[in-house]
C-alpha cells in the first residue's frame, strides 16, 4: 500500500514513545551508568571507564555461557523449524479436527514458563515422573540433575515441547494462504510431493517462517525460567545460559559493574542478530509485494 | 508403545482418507499432552500415592490439593494478583498501541522505519537485563510491590508486540475507507472509534490474546517487582518447597490451575490463532 507523508503522525506515536521511554530507556540508562562505574559501597560511585567491559571480554565465564547459549539456540532451531513445518504439513485443513488440533497445540504456549519447568521437572524424575520412570525401567541411566547429557536432553526436549507448536502454527497459517490453483497446476505437471513442497509451499511460507525463526531465536536466546526451574543451571554450570548467569551475577552476587557490562554486550548481540533477521524479513515482505 | 499405535489407529479410523497425516498428528499431540496429563494425574493424588507407588491414573482420587489452594488466601490471591496485572497490562498496551499502529500502517513520517525497529528491539530485550534496573526504578518511585509496576514492566515487551500485530492487521484494511469517512465529514477521533476500530476488531482480539499470553507466562520480572501484595501465582508456587520436602500434589494442582485461563482464552480465539501468530502478516 502506498502511504502518505504526514509528519503529524508523530502525535499518534507519542503515547507509545513516552511509555516505552519510561519502561525501557530509563532502566537501560541505569545499566549503562553501572557499567562504567565502580563502587566501594555506601552508594559512592566513581568512574571506571571501560574496565568492566575489558574484564568481561576476558572472562572465561561469560564466553562459556555464550558458547552454551549459541549451542542451545542452534540445536533448538535445527529441531523446531523442520519439525514445525512437518507438523504443519500434516495438520487437517479444516473442520472440527483442524480447530481441535489448533487448540491442543496452543496449549503449551499458554502455560507459565515456570510451570513448564515444573511439568518437566516432575515428568523427568526417576521416582515419580512418567518419562524418568520409563527410561529407568528400560535400563537407561537417566538423571537430569547429575548427568550432563541428560540435563541437556531434558532442556532441549522441553523447549521443543514448549515451542514447536509456534513454528507449526505459523507455517500452517502460511500454508492456508496458498490458493488451490497452485496445487492444481502442480498436479497437471505431475510434480512430486517433494517438488510441490520445494517450489510451491516453501517459497510461500518463507515470510512467516522468518517470523518464526526471529521469534524463536530471540526467545531462546533470552531463556531463563524453564532451565532454571528444571536444572538450576547445573549439573555444575552445564546448562547455565546467558540469562541465568546474568541474574546470578546481578541479583545473586550483586556485582553491578560486571553484570551491567555483561547486560549491554548481551543485548547488543541479540540486537545485531535480530537486525539481520529483520532485514531479511522486510526484504521478503517487499518482494512478495506487501 | 501400545498407547502410540492405539491413538493413531483410532484417529486413522475417524479420518480414513488422510491416515498418514493422522498418525503424525496423533503422535505429536500425544507428545504434547502426555506431560500435561501427568501433571493432572499427580494433582489428583495424595502425596503418599505420588511418592510410594507409581500409578498411571489416580487409584485413590482426591481433590484435597485443589481444596487446599482454593481455600487458602495466600494461594488463591496469587491468581487474583496475576489476573489484575495481566488485565491492566492488556488495557494499557492496547490503548497506546492502537493509534501508533494506525500511524505506522497509514503514514510515512520522519524516522518511521527506525522508530519501528527501535520499538521491536524492546521485544528483543532480555528481561534478565532489566530485572535489576526495574527493581530500582520502581522502588524509587514507590511502585514496588504494586500491580501497576508489573503491568508497566510487561509493557516493555508487550507494547512493541501489540504495535507489530495491529499494524499487520490494519494494513489489510483498504485505505479508501479512511478517505471516504473523511469526505463524509468524520473527525479523526470519531472515525477511529466508530468506524476503524470495529473493522480491526478481530485483530484487537488476537492482540489481546497475545498480550494476555506473554504477560501471563512471564515470571522473572513479575517475581522481581513484587513481594507480598502483588505476588503472582507463578512466584507463589515456589512456596510448596517446605521443611518436609516438596508438596508435589499441591504443586501439581497449582500448575493445572495456571493452565486453565490460557485454555479458556485459546478457545475464544481459536479461528484467528494461526493468523495471529503470523502477526497479521498472512
Amino acid at each position: 500500500m502506498n502511504k502518505t507523508v504526514n509528519q503529524k503522525a508523530w502525535f499518534l506515536i507519542l503515547p507509545v514513545l513516552l511509555l516505552v521511554a519510561f519502561s525501557a530507556v530509563i532502566p537501560l540508562m541505569t545499566v549503562v551508568n553501572y557499567s562504567v562505574q565502580d563502587t566501594f559501597g555506601q552508594n559512592k560511585f566513581f568512574w571506571a571507564g571501560l574496565n568492566w567491559f575489558k574484564e568481561m571480554m576476558a572472562s572465561e565465564r561469560m564466553w562459556d555461557a555464550l558458547g552454551r547459549q549459541i549451542a542451545f539456540s542452534t540445536i533448538i532451531l535445527a529441531i523446531e523449524i523442520p519439525l514445525g513445518i512437518f507438523v504443519a504439513l500434516n495438520m487437517p485443513k479444516k473442520g472440527f479436527w483442524a480447530s481441535t488440533c489448533l487448540i491442543l497445540m496452543s496449549l503449551p504456549l499458554l502455560i507459565p514458563w515456570n510451570v513448564v519447568g515444573t511439568i518437566w521437572q516432575i515428568f523427568g524424575r526417576v521416582d515419580i515422573g512418567l518419562l524418568g520412570y520409563t527410561l529407568a525401567a528400560m535400563g537407561i541411566d537417566y538423571n537430569y540433575t547429575q548427568d550432563f547429557y541428560a540435563a541437556w536432553a531434558t532442556v532441549i526436549v522441553m523447549d521443543v515441547w514448549h515451542w514447536t507448536s509456534l513454528v507449526a502454527l505459523l507455517a500452517y497459517a502460511g500454508l492456508q494462504s496458498i490458493p488451490d490453483a497452485y496445487y492444481q497446476a502442480a498436479k497437471i505437471d505431475q510434480a512430486s510431493r517433494w517438488k510441490v513442497f520445494r517450489f510451491i509451499e516453501l517459497p510461500k511460507i518463507m515470510g512467516v517462517l522468518m517470523i518464526a525463526i526471529l521469534l524463536r531465536f530471540m526467545d531462546s536466546f533470552m531463556i531463563y525460567t524453564e532451565p532454571f526451574v528444571v536444572t538450576g543451571g547445573g549439573p555444575g554450570n552445564s546448562t547455565t545460559f546467558l540469562s541465568i548467569d546474568l541474574v546470578k551475577m546481578a541479583l545473586g552476587q550483586f556485582d553491578l559493574g560486571p553484570a551491567a557490562a555483561f547486560s549491554i554486550m548481551y543485548y547488543l548481540v541479540i540486537l545485531l542478530i535480530s537486525y539481520v533477521f529483520y532485514t531479511v524479513m522486510t526484504n521478503l515482505d517487499k518482494r512478495d509485494g506487501h | 508403545m501400545s498407547d502410540f499405535t492405539n491413538t493413531a489407529t483410532k484417529r486413522g479410523f475417524a479420518l480414513p482418507k488422510i491416515k498418514g497425516n493422522a498418525i503424525v498428528m496423533g503422535l505429536y499431540l500425544l507428545f504434547l499432552l502426555l506431560p500435561i496429563y501427568w501433571l493432572l494425574n499427580m494433582s489428583l493424588k495424595n502425596n503418599s500415592e505420588i511418592l510410594n507407588s507409581f500409578t498411571l491414573w489416580p487409584q485413590d482420587l482426591t481433590f484435597d490439593n485443589y481444596i487446599t489452594i482454593l481455600t487458602d488466601p495466600s494461594w488463591y490471591m496469587g491468581y487474583v494478583n496475576s489476573m489484575i496485572y495481566v488485565v491492566m497490562n492488556m488495557v494499557i498496551s492496547l490503548v497506546v498501541a492502537l493509534p501508533a499502529a494506525y500511524a505506522f500502517s497509514r503514514y510515512t513520517f520522519l524516522g518511521d522505519k527506525h522508530l519501528f525497529f527501535w520499538l521491536l528491539t524492546n521485544r528483543m530485550a532480555p528481561p534478565a537485563v532489566f530485572a535489576l534496573p526495574f527493581f530500582q526504578l520502581y522502588s524509587s518511585v514507590g511502585l514496588f510491590d504494586t500491580h501497576i509496576a508489573v503491568a508497566l514492566a510487561h509493557a516493555l515487551f508487550n507494547v512493541p508486540l501489540a504495535v507489530w500485530i495491529l499494524e499487520g492487521f490494519m494494513r489489510g484494511v483498504p485505505k479508501e475507507i479512511d478517505e471516504t469517512a473523511y469526505i463524509d465529514g468524520y473527525s479523526f477521533p470519531r472515525f477511529f472509534l466508530r468506524i476503524f476500530t470495529p473493522l480491526v476488531a478481530s485483530g484487537i482480539g488476537v492482540t489481546a490474546f497475545f498480550l494476555f499470553m506473554f504477560s501471563w507466562v512471564e515470571l522473572l520480572l513479575s517475581r522481581t517487582l513484587t513481594s507480598v501484595n502483588a505476588k503472582p501465582i507463578a512466584a507463589t508456587m515456589t512456596r510448596t518447597v517446605g521443611a518436609a520436602g516438596i508438596d508435589w500434589g499441591v504443586l501439581a494442582a497449582a500448575g493445572v490451575l495456571t493452565i486453565i485461563p490460557g485454555a479458556l482464552v485459546i478457545y475464544f480465539v481459536r479461528n484467528y490463532i494461526a493468523k495471529g501468530f503470523a502477526l497479521g502478516r498472512v
